[in-house]
């Protein structure tokens, strides 16, 4: 099917499941998407009094009781989009997949409902409350607050509910995780199993990780208009916006998956990865990380540079991140930067953090399916350190066979998939 | 042989609940890429509650066998730990800025990644750092104690709510901890203090964590995925915001310290470690002129619903297809004291011992405490230890049939085992180095 090595041979995608606060379903939110809507809105879930940052792009019914928890949003929203995209791609059977089961997920910890659960049913003073009393307190009756905690929880509980084979993974490379967990299912594919499904999952927006984001000044402040807030590659670009979503691909080695007549939506090509390791929370300068990263999945690819026509950027709207991604993007294609387009669908759904990689994949796929660029929108002041064409405010149609996206993870670990329409190379 | 051929193997839904497994052992592997390479392990770091470094573990797995633990009962009541040891933190990580950014969690890893680039002599040469693959399994990093302590204090009195919480929260916590508590920076952190720029992933998933990140290392270097891995992991046990989540789980040893393979199923004492191996194919290592210290010929991650004896079938399939030939085998076991399942585990070890196949193992969170994600590291390294010095050491629980000597220079081979509290089983063979 393709002349490069079997190390990088293609596979194809034949699901894909999504929700974001955009909405729910893969063409839901692709619709959404490329009617330049946003999912950003004022927080609703809790009181955001005194905070500096008071809008993100929650997903809310879900069906889950209130006050929920990081590791029941996640797992509702995993389910979800695992079931629709096995659902699509047909493959299996119902609790039989016949693949390993790659997770990108938040840390789980006991968030404050939990500790004060445990703090106020602890016995003693209760005038002052220690971790010694909470221990106290999970000694007696609180079997319900272990599992569901655990780390791995989210990724156990997808592979016994759909049969996926062998140890799920449970992978973590900050904004990059989603990509991470592709990339495993890449690999585990190219290595020889048949199918791999790869979900990344984020339900984290609850009041103690806006405040630790918006400590590091990493946060969006723009609240009045928040569909607005979200500003990649903009002059007045000034942060990011949190928000939770997830999705899932079906991953199939494309020979199988074309003979066994799938509907293939598209195809990864290759995948690059490069550890930044100048700063905790900056790139190089040089831009060397994300040039590697990018260079290495085009590579992997079997292609070159000037044969990406779209880049689904990572675009969070951070000052910081948006400049180096650019130079990043002129360093490497050169003149070729001039024809091509970027675009960020954190401008709509906002930075939906372990999950982003794999939801933007998503759309990056879509986007090749249907010849469709979806937009940056917000983008009223244009930047002009920038110097690139990021489909500013509106969706544009655009045939292209080759798209790259990039996921850049707070701690310098960066990550790029190369998509196709066709199997290419 | 095609893994999916093998009779034994059973799918999920029968009774018993085993996988079929596609990830079983293999020493040949069918598939796209054909590639097998000869996985040899070519440096290694741990520091723990018995020390610092590979000398400093054999004499402290010496002291435990003699009576000497390693337990601290007194400063996290009412769970026992077992602290680190003699950890020289400026000798590990000299910069203070790079020391500040971290908590001991990832001060542990930083150490044992540092011990394992030197042994492998990749240390300070930056092109083979430049294709050094990461591979961390490990948790979140260290809470602030004191901050929440405070803000509990406060929650539970009169003017507790939202808006005190946020108050209290956006005034106390200190912004760059956060940066301490994510687990991906735990592999920044080796990145940025060891010159490491080539690709990263962090592993989450308590103990299964720990054997996956070997495990895909392995799987990559044996298809030709990449040639050269630095794959480790770390716990740190002297922390209060861990154990309320197991405590929940009813895990926790909170009585009298008894014998490992003997303790109720709250038996679990965590251990603080930092353990990270060089792995890498033969034919690298041969062209750079690197030593092995052994060679990975199986490693493989199980799994199956708990269900009694299901664990133990899921280990027996993965040991059916080591198909190692009878004589001395030694097991490093991962058994994490939990009763139920260090029990299953204990039986189906001894079980092993048939036909000539003479089993001596050794349940090392006796000496060192169980360490989650970095457990299964943790004793892989121990393993290699042993292969070394082609002994193992005294047992450590000392009427324990199971844990039978072995004749010093007889050990040529050492299987690690890896059960986790609630899910997955673990096997790795290692084998002495030519």
């Amino acid at each position: 099917m393709t002349g490069r090595q079997s190390r990088s041979r293609a596979v194809a995608v034949t699901g894909i499941g999504i929700v974001t606060s955009l909405g729910a379903g893969r063409e839901e939110n692709w619709r959404q998407l490329a009617a330049g809507r946003s999912g950003i809105r004022r927080i609703a879930r809790f009181d955001t009094a005194g905070l500096r940052t008071t809008i993100g792009g929650c997903v809310d019914g879900l069906g889950l009781e209130s006050p929920s928890a990081a590791p029941f949003i996640s797992l509702a929203m995993a389910r979800a989009v695992a079931a629709e995209a096995i659902g699509q791609a047909g493959i299996g059977e119902p609790g039989r997949f016949p693949g390993g089961l790659f997770v990108a997920a938040p840390p789980l910890e006991h968030e404050w409902p939990q500790r004060m659960r445990l703090a106020e049913r602890a016995p003693g003073d209760r005038s002052r409350r220690t971790y010694a009393d909470l221990f106290t307190a999970a000694g007696q009756d609180s079997g319900d607050l272990h599992y569901d905690f655990c780390n791995g929880m989210i990724a156990d509980r997808l592979a016994d509910e759909l049969g996926t084979e062998g140890s799920p993974i449970t992978a973590n490379t900050a904004c990059a995780s989603g990509a991470t967990a592709i990339q495993l299912g890449v690999e585990s594919i190219r290595r020889g199993a048949t199918a791999a499904l790869a979900v990344g999952t984020d339900g984290s927006l609850q009041v103690e990780a806006l405040i630790r984001f918006s400590l590091l000044a990493a946060l969006s402040t723009a609240n009045a208009v928040p569909e607005q807030a979200a500003k990649p590659f903009a002059k007045n670009r000034d942060g990011f916006v949190m928000a939770e979503g997830a999705a899932a691909l079906v991953l199939e080695d494309a020979e199988s998956a074309t003979a066994r007549g799938a509907e293939i939506i598209g195809y990864v090509l290759g995948c690059g990865e490069a550890a930044d390791n100048f700063h905790r929370t900056r790139s190089n300068p040089s831009g060397d990380s994300i040039v590697q990263s990018m260079e290495r999945a085009i590579a992997d690819a079997g292609l070159a540079p000037a044969d990406i026509a779209y880049i689904n950027a990572h675009g969070t709207g951070t000052p910081e991140n948006d400049k180096m991604e650019a130079l990043g993007v002129h360093r490497l294609f050169g003149q070729h930067a001039e024809r091509l387009a970027i675009s960020a669908n954190k401008s709509m759904i906002g930075h939906t953090l372990t999950a982003a990689g794999a939801v933007e994949a998503s759309f990056t796929l879509l986007a090749l399916r249907d010849g469709l660029l979806p937009p940056t929108i917000n983008h009223v002041l244009a930047d002009p350190a920038i110097g690139l064409d990021v489909v500013p405010n509106q969706a544009r149609r655009a045939a292209a066979e080759f798209a790259l996206s990039n996921s850049f993870g707070f701690g310098g670990q960066n990550a790029s998939l190369v998509f196709g329409a066709t199997p290419g190379g | 042989m095609d893994a999916r051929a093998k009779p034994w193997a059973k799918p999920w839904h029968d009774e018993g609940g085993c996988f079929s497994d596609f990830d079983s052992v293999s020493r040949q592997r069918q598939g796209v890429l054909s590639v097998t390479n000869e996985v040899w392990i070519t440096g290694g770091g741990m520091v723990s509650a018995l020390g610092d470094g590979e000398e400093a573990q054999w004499q402290g797995l010496a002291r435990a066998a003699a009576g000497e633990l390693a337990i601290d009962s007194r400063s996290f009541p009412p769970f026992h730990i077992f602290p680190i040891r003699d950890f020289d933190l400026d000798r590990h990580i000299p910069r203070k800025g790079d020391q500040r950014a971290m908590g001991p969690l990832m001060h542990y890893g930083v150490a044992a990644a540092g011990l394992a680039l030197a042994e492998a002599g990749i240390a300070g040469d930056a092109a083979l750092l430049g294709r050094t693959h990461l591979i961390a399994a490990v948790g979140p990093g260290e809470r602030d104690e004191a901050v929440d302590e405070q803000i509990m204090t406060l929650m539970m009195g009169e003017s507790a709510g939202a808006a005190l919480l946020n108050e209290q929260l956006s005034n106390n916590l200190r912004p760059t901890l956060f940066l301490a508590q994510l687990p991906n920076l735990f592999a920044a952190n080796v990145a940025i203090v060891h010159g490491l720029v080539g690709a990263s992933r962090t592993f989450m998933g308590e103990e299964s964590a720990g054997i996956d990140a070997a495990r895909v290392a392995f799987e990559r270097l044996a298809a030709g995925q990449g040639e050269l891995f630095l794959v480790g992991g770390a716990l740190n046990a002297s922390r209060r915001d861990m154990p309320s989540i197991y405590h929940c789980g009813g895990l926790l040893l909170t009585g009298p310290v008894g014998a490992l393979w003997d303790r109720p199923k709250a038996g679990i004492c965590f251990g603080s470690v930092g353990a990270f191996l060089v792995m890498e194919t033969r034919a690298h290592a041969e062209r750079r002129g690197a030593r092995p210290l052994a060679r990975l010929t199986a490693l493989s991650a199980g799994r199956c619903r708990r269900l009694p004896g299901a664990a133990a079938a899921s280990a027996d399939r993965q040991w059916r297809a080591l198909q190692l030939a009878p004589g001395p085998l030694a097991v490093i076991s991962g058994a994490c004291g939990s009763g139920p399942i260090t029990r299953e585990e204990h039986d189906f070890l001894a079980g092993l011992a048939t036909d000539g196949m003479t089993v001596a193992a050794r349940g090392t969170a006796a000496a060192i405490g169980h360490s989650m994600e970095a457990s299964f590291l943790a004793n892989l390294f121990l393993a290699i230890s042993c292969l070394r010095r082609r002994c193992l050491f005294a047992p450590l629980a000392a009427s324990e049939a199971l844990e039978r000597r072995l004749d010093d220079g007889t050990v040529d081979r050492v299987l690690v085992t890896g059960w986790g509290h609630q899910r997955g089983e673990g096997l790795a063979c290692l084998e002495a180095a030519a």
